[in-house]
């Protein structure tokens, strides 16, 4: 009983974690992209009057649910009326349910119970990230298809090319970290990134793997449907893309489903790329540095810096995207689909195979 | 399967989020309908018949290609993971492999399958 409230919780925690999380993004992009073009951005809403530091913060995540909830929920008379509904709901719950695999941390003694912080312990849990992602387009599809709007079909159907012709290189990117760590399993290649190579330097994803971390970004990001790869929500184009017909809490579901992807895209990038909850000499009794001295932490507090590297470092990663997003300009349909299929395929296949002859000739 | 149960613990909560929020609008907010806003929003022009028309052939080249290549994908997986017991055979079986999977890339690229115009 007491193992299955532990589980309950942890997965409640993941679940939670990345809502809220999709929730505050929002609010960064709305700030930041102010930011970038030099303009006051998202300090409108004002609940609490004018505060001498009005970012807008707690402003804009409470009043942009209000605002969104109490919407019209508009279904055009043409359309499908039961895909149009689905839709948003097929679209975001295997998006939601794909957090829980990824760890944040070792493990949390507490009363000698030993605890591994992630909420689902799967030995297969790169493939479970990549079936759950992969799932998601059926929302796009349906949705731009059931609206019976012309450029919203347009959007749906560039968005399931799009997304599939992404999600090979994205597949082979992690390929080649699964030949470098020899395991499916989320935890153990996190485990294995705490070694040091020659006692110095971490032995994180993006030493043995650069060129994958660089396609993994850039399959990413087009996953997520983000500038430059936003061809199937393009404003300029398409109105909308696939959510043009939808209004209120679903058109709000596609967009949080979208900053649940580019979370997923950070966490995975940390997880194998960049030590996941790792700190460069950190081990579970303290600190011990290459250069000879040691520091003996309490396990309570090493786990406590473990959970708060893992969150920096996907905190990060958000930033980042987000930051090429407003960098960026859009590609053309035809730019992006031979980058997909002529660039990264062919780069993603060479870096699976040189891996594999590395490994070959030298271990 | 007892490493599954989080799994369907967060399938049923995020089943839970999805529904409440696919009809938070419809309860929450106003119903008001009119014969411009019932038109599909096509930027103002008047529609010219159904949406549900036909589409260009080059998206299905690109829906094909991609299960050429995710069955590669699938194969490569378990080819991954035990790579270091299989050696040298297992690295020139996957290469052929790999080549044959090439060459009908290849293919495509040159006869144009993949241009949009």
């Amino acid at each position: 009983m007491i193992d299955f409230l532990i589980t309950f919780s942890l997965t409640l925690l993941m679940v939670l974690m990345v809502l809220n999380l999709g929730g505050l993004l929002l609010w960064v992009e709305r700030k930041g992209s102010a930011v970038l073009q030099d303009r006051i951005g998202a300090n409108r809403a004002a609940v609490f009057g004018k505060l001498p530091f009005n970012l807008g913060i707690v402003n804009t995540l409470v009043a942009d649910p209000i605002k969104l909830f109490t919407k019209e929920d508009f279904v055009p008379p043409g359309a499908d009326k039961l895909l149009h509904t689905l839709a948003p709901a097929i679209g975001l719950v295997p998006l939601l349910v794909t957090f829980i695999v990824i760890p944040f941390g070792d493990v949390l003694i507490i009363g000698g119970r030993e605890i591994t912080l992630q909420a689902a312990n799967l030995n297969i849990g790169i493939l479970y990230v990549l079936a759950m992602v992969s799932l998601s387009v059926y929302g796009v599809v349906l949705g731009g298809w059931a609206s019976n709007n012309r450029w919203a079909l347009l959007g749906g159907i560039r968005g399931s090319a799009q997304m599939i012709s992404y999600e090979i290189p994205l597949g082979l990117a992690l390929i080649g970290v699964v030949l470098a760590f020899g395991s499916l399993d989320l935890q153990e290649i996190t485990r294995a990134q705490g070694a040091l190579i020659g006692g110095w330097i971490p032995a994180w994803g993006i030493v043995y793997q650069p060129v994958a971390f660089l396609i993994f970004l850039a399959a990413g990001i087009a996953e997520s449907k983000r500038i430059p790869f936003d061809l199937p929500e393009a404003e300029s184009e398409l109105i909308s893309g696939y959510f043009t017909e939808y209004s209120g809490a679903k058109q709000a579901m596609f967009m949080l489903g979208d900053f649940v992807e580019a979370i997923i895209v950070a966490g995975l990038i940390t997880t194998l790329f960049f030590g996941g909850w790792q700190i460069p000499f950190l081990l579970r009794d303290g600190f011990h540095f290459p250069w000879g001295g040691t520091l003996a932490l309490p396990s309570l507090l090493v786990t406590l810096l473990q959970v708060g590297a893992f969150t920096l470092k996907v905190l990060f990663f958000c930033w980042l995207q987000i930051m090429i997003r407003w960098t960026l300009p859009r590609f053309r349909y035809d730019q992006l689909i031979s980058l997909g299929w002529k660039i990264l395929l062919p780069l993603a296949l060479a870096n699976v195979m040189l891996t594999a002859l590395i490994i070959l000739l030298f271990e | 399967m007892d490493q599954y149960v989080p799994v369907l613990i967060a399938l049923i909560l995020g089943g839970v989020v999805a529904l409440v929020m696919t009809f938070a609008s419809t309860m929450l907010g106003v119903k008001t309908h009119s014969a411009v806003k019932d038109e599909p929003f096509e930027c103002g022009n008047p529609p010219s018949g159904s949406a549900w028309g036909r589409f260009s052939v080059k998206f299905y080249l690109a829906a094909i290609l991609f299960i050429v290549f995710d069955v590669e994908v699938v194969f490569l997986y378990p080819w991954a993971v035990v790579f270091r017991q299989l050696g040298l055979f297992g690295f020139i079986a996957m290469l052929l492999f790999v080549l044959v999977l090439v060459v009908g890339l290849v293919y495509e690229v040159k006869k144009g399958g993949l241009e949009s115009t």
